[in-house]
């Protein structure tokens, strides 16, 4: 069946889908309708979960940690000062190894009050131990949750879909909604390896000493590591059922490119409008989606870039004092390859500005014309240097 | 009124000698039973519990952030309900300043949604764990390290129990180990009955009220007996009782067992006394209805 729905919505069909038990979430502009719609989800019986209207976006997290070590496949869903203010339990998310899935619509960071597109959000929460999806359209959206929940129960780690402010959330696209017994057959019942249980009494997450605590975190990157595995098999085995397809980077006419240019999210939409443009000018320009950001596919990226010369990344996001930052992930990917290509470090459309097709093109062009990029960072659509 | 013989809680715990908490904790559970789940966040109960791979809770605990002992809980709870588990009572176990400070948001929305948990405070007057830092549960005057002699705390202990009464939540009471079978009553009580239960435990804490280990028992007691922390319950936020009315004895003799007081004057504890009287007046109004 196919549904018109926009990002937000999509959101809620997906949790609603995977039999999310327990759900508990804040609104945030520009997340609102995910809530909205769950809550009439659950109002009508269409979705079986408890529901916890919190208070905060620290007690949503707080509340899905309790559900999931409960044993219940929780959710939640928030955006930029929320996501924020989730910090410290983001961590504690997945040091407890707690499967749970959120949607995070990535919203630019106050001050000031912004509430359009930027990743700075949810790349600033890189190092917290959650596995990381950039979705391009709603399809990819509602596929990447149910997706999601598989893996995060597979390796214990919990997952974070990443939609971008309004030109995702507030877009509606046609998505093909799966039936219930396909999904049920995909994704079946949460069973965890332990659980808070009178009949088996544990503790978690008590007083660790420097004799355990290092090993707890050995074990988190290792499950990082496997979790890039079992992403692969997990949509090959939704594949196989729903005949799509995401993989953990997407490489568009990589193979005989010489530049390939870089984007995640919805710039990717652009950037496949633009390349094509371009292969028909005759220009040996590729494009590589980076779908996946934690764990990152340091490998798949580095085979994609490997025979060409130079590589021009969009980012969307900044690491003050760095520079963009999947950029700064890739240079650190490719130093293990022989020849390297030379990185364009382009950042573009922080708050939500318009990165438009011109701009896209002059980036790809920029990139063949010069040998190497003229500055650190090359800052794209900047209006008023001295506002 | 049985008290029950189990021992839920092992020994080995790594409790500080004479510590009401951990005293609490063993009448706690012999009222509620093996089908309990704690969660705790970070207080002294987040280390007397034992050191990963130990535990001496005799029952599951979840260990979590310092805010959010409430949320969670709750968590816990729609968990198990999500999973037809209707039966094991989910009790938030937190100090006062996880629950008078920090986690008072968590514990304001829990109560306002009325989730069907037991929450504990377990009240020691400070950031005891942390080395005796002063929290907004510090009574007035007292020393901590953060109040200090030449500086004690100048104001009044909030009223956490008037907060959650604000909340009209079913159930409140107050209690301390002096009077154990008030105490198993009360968490039988809250036990028995769904949405957001409170208790408030008067919990003494020997390094950080300057008292002797064995006077924690008589100090609770004092407690009670001085008016200074009376044993009550609350039904939906305006049924008021006390349970244990003993008759009074004076202040001074609850405050002059404790080193945290050593520096005050008798016009000090004069203040004091005025205080607690005006505060029991207030208390028997509202018992009036």
């Amino acid at each position: 069946m196919k549904k018109l729905l926009m990002g937000n919505h999509t959101v809620s069909w997906g949790a609603m889908l995977a039999r999310a038990q327990v759900i508990a979430a804040y609104p945030i502009t520009p997340q609102t309708q995910i809530v909205e719609e769950l809550a009439t989800l659950c109002a009508e019986g269409k979705a079986k979960a408890q529901f916890i209207k919190v208070e905060s976006e620290h007690s949503a997290l707080a509340s899905c940690i309790g559900a999931s070590a409960a044993g219940a496949r929780a959710f939640t869903a928030t955006s930029s000062q929320g996501l924020a203010l989730m910090h410290e339990l983001l961590h504690w998310a997945a040091g407890a190894r707690l499967p749970i899935v959120m949607a995070n619509v990535n919203r630019a960071m106050a001050p000031g009050w912004n509430i359009w597109t930027e990743q700075t959000d949810s790349l600033a929460q890189r190092d917290t131990g959650w596995i990381q999806f950039y979705c391009e359209n709603n399809q990819e959206i509602l596929d990447s949750i149910i997706q999601a929940y598989k893996i995060s129960e597979t390796v214990s780690l919990p997952s974070m879909i990443v939609l971008d402010a309004f030109f995702l959330s507030h877009t509606t696209e046609p998505v093909e909604i799966p039936p219930q017994e396909l999904v049920d057959k995909f994704l079946p019942p949460y069973k965890p390896q332990y659980k808070l249980d009178p009949k088996e009494p544990h503790a978690f997450g008590g007083l660790s000493s420097t004799e355990y605590y290092y090993e707890l975190r050995y074990k988190i990157q290792k499950a990082m590591e496997r979790a890039k595995e079992v992403i692969e098999e997990t949509d090959e085995k939704f594949n196989q059922i729903f005949e799509r397809k995401y993989g953990l980077i997407e490489e568009i006419e990589t193979s005989d490119a010489e530049v390939i240019l870089v984007t995640s999210s919805t710039i990717t939409s652009t950037a496949r409008f633009v390349t094509e443009q371009l292969r028909k000018t005759g220009k040996k320009i590729g494009l590589l989606k980076v779908r996946v950001f934690r764990p990152f596919p340091s490998s798949e990226i580095r085979d994609a870039l490997s025979n060409c010369e130079k590589v021009a990344v969009i980012d969307r996001n900044i690491s003050f004092g760095s520079g963009g930052i999947f950029a700064s992930e890739i240079k650190s990917a490719i130093q293990k390859m022989g020849k390297q290509p030379v990185i364009f470090p382009f950042i573009a459309g922080l708050g939500g500005r318009d990165i438009t097709v011109p701009q896209i093109e002059e980036m790809i062009n920029y990139t063949f014309e010069n040998a190497k990029p003229k500055e650190e960072i090359l800052w794209r659509g900047l209006k008023y240097e001295n506002i | 009124m049985k008290i029950s013989d189990e021992e839920i809680l092992n020994p080995g715990h790594v409790a500080c000698p004479g510590c009401g908490a951990a005293l609490s904790m063993r009448f706690a559970l012999k009222a509620l039973g093996r089908d309990t789940i704690l969660v705790i966040p970070a207080c002294c109960w987040s280390v007397i519990d034992g050191p990963f791979p130990y535990s001496s809770a005799g029952i599951p605990v979840f260990h979590m952030a310092f805010e959010a002992a409430a949320s969670t809980a709750a968590g816990v709870k729609a968990g198990l309900l999500a999973q037809g588990n209707t039966h094991t009572s989910v009790v938030a176990w937190a100090g006062d300043g996880g629950t008078f400070d920090i986690g008072i948001q968590a514990l304001s929305g829990t109560a306002e949604r009325n989730a069907d948990i037991i929450y504990v405070c377990y009240d020691n007057e400070a950031y005891q764990n942390t080395g005796i830092q002063r929290s907004s549960a510090t009574p007035y005057l007292a020393w901590t390290t953060t109040t200090p002699v030449k500086f004690p705390k100048q104001e009044q202990k909030k009223d956490i129990v008037e907060i959650m009464a604000a909340h009209r939540i079913p159930y409140i009471a107050t209690a301390t180990v002096a009077f154990p079978e008030d105490l198993t009553k009360k968490f039988i009580k809250a036990k028995s009955i769904k949405g957001t239960k409170f208790i408030h435990l008067l919990s003494p804490c020997p390094p950080g009220w300057k008292s002797k280990d064995q006077d924690s028992i008589k100090i609770s007691r004092l407690a009670v007996k001085s008016r200074v922390f009376p044993l009550i319950e609350i039904e939906n936020g305006e049924k008021y009782k006390i349970t244990v009315n003993p008759k009074p004895v004076a202040v001074k003799d609850y405050i002059r067992l404790q080193g945290r007081f050593r520096h005050i004057s008798d016009e000090n504890i004069e203040q004091i006394q005025k205080n607690v009287d005006r505060n029991w007046e207030k208390l028997l109004k509202k018992t009036e209805g």
